[in-house]
């Protein structure tokens, strides 16, 4: 069912990619830059420390996109037997985990002007943090295991696990009384931040995903080559 | 310009730190997993360089080994 998707059919398209989305990934990046450092206004309550929003947003959302991304392949992949799926989710959980340490360290340099404290175990932060200890758990259970049916199992059940925590993050604002804003912008409603944010936001957005779509291919690659090496050694 | 693009109304040192902890992010783990990729695509050279011609042969029928070998585009 899932043919195309084989390692030897898509490394030809995977190794050369990375060059592109580079290329594309520093010239989205240093607009989102010019964008959120000089063109956006400043906040008529926050002043300049808004502009902490421009990497701190991006990388929660990006760091809980590629989360829910390996939770879904890691399921998929379990259920139809599909190794390359959980390939994939490796490959794609440094760059989450880095997302998710840039969310939490910038969000408490935002924290320290806004709130006047540089952490609080507020349900939100907290609950982002307990992501980070997933993706660790996550990242170490392919460390420590060599062998295949029990990494795949056991970084499924991480997954599966860390996965609850993700609708507490997005919610626990709702939920809980918390120092956290609640959301600004939505998708089925009208959001309550202005146009001239937002643009800088989405761009900044789309330079993280680029970033983490260009991270994804080479640790990828890196994988692939991995096998291929032990496939050597056995000729 | 300058002096309020750098001093922010006194939110600079926040503003600046944050960005810059994003960027030495990014630089280091490119760096990492650049790194990474490079020594198992060294190992992997050298791995076939030690296989006879008839192994090489059969290593190279198969057409991920032959891209590997090539010089992929990696950045």
């Amino acid at each position: 069912m899932f043919k195309f998707l084989e390692p030897n059919r898509i490394f030809s398209i995977t190794s050369k990619a990375p060059r592109y989305v580079f290329i594309l990934f520093i010239i989205v990046f240093f607009i989102g830059l010019f964008e959120a450092l000089i063109l956006s206004p400043e906040d008529y309550k926050q002043s300049h420390s808004v502009r902490i929003m421009y990497v701190h947003v991006p990388a929660a959302w990006i760091s809980i996109g590629i989360f829910s991304t390996i939770t879904f392949l890691s399921l998929i992949g379990y259920i139809f037997k599909i190794k390359n799926f959980f390939l994939i989710s490796k490959s794609l959980a440094p760059s989450g985990l880095v997302f998710n340490v840039i969310a939490l360290v910038t969000g408490s340099i935002w924290g320290k002007p806004t709130w006047g404290t540089w952490w609080a175990w507020d349900a939100r932060i907290t609950s982002m943090l307990i992501l980070a200890l997933f993706y660790l758990m996550y990242l170490i259970s392919w460390r420590i295991y060599d062998n295949n049916d029990k990494v795949y199992k056991i970084s499924s059940i991480i997954a599966i696990f860390g996965i609850i925590n993700v609708p507490i993050i997005k919610y626990s604002v709702d939920w809980w009384n918390t120092l956290h804003q609640p959301a600004s912008i939505n998708i089925f409603s009208k959001s309550s931040i202005h146009e001239s944010m937002l643009l800088p936001l989405l761009i900044m957005t789309a330079a993280f995903a680029l970033f983490s779509l260009l991270i994804f291919l080479m640790k990828y690659n890196t994988e692939l080559i991995k096998i291929k090496n032990k496939g050597l050694d056995r000729l | 310009m300058i002096y309020e693009t750098l001093f922010m109304n006194g939110y600079g040192i926040y503003v600046w730190s944050a960005f810059l902890f994003t960027v030495v992010s990014f630089i280091s783990l490119y760096i990492t997993t650049k790194s990474q990729y490079v020594r198992e695509k060294k190992k992997f050279v050298a791995k076939f360089g030690t296989l006879n011609s008839e192994r090489a042969d059969f290593a190279k029928s198969q057409s991920i080994n032959k891209e590997i070998l090539s010089n992929t585009s990696n950045i």
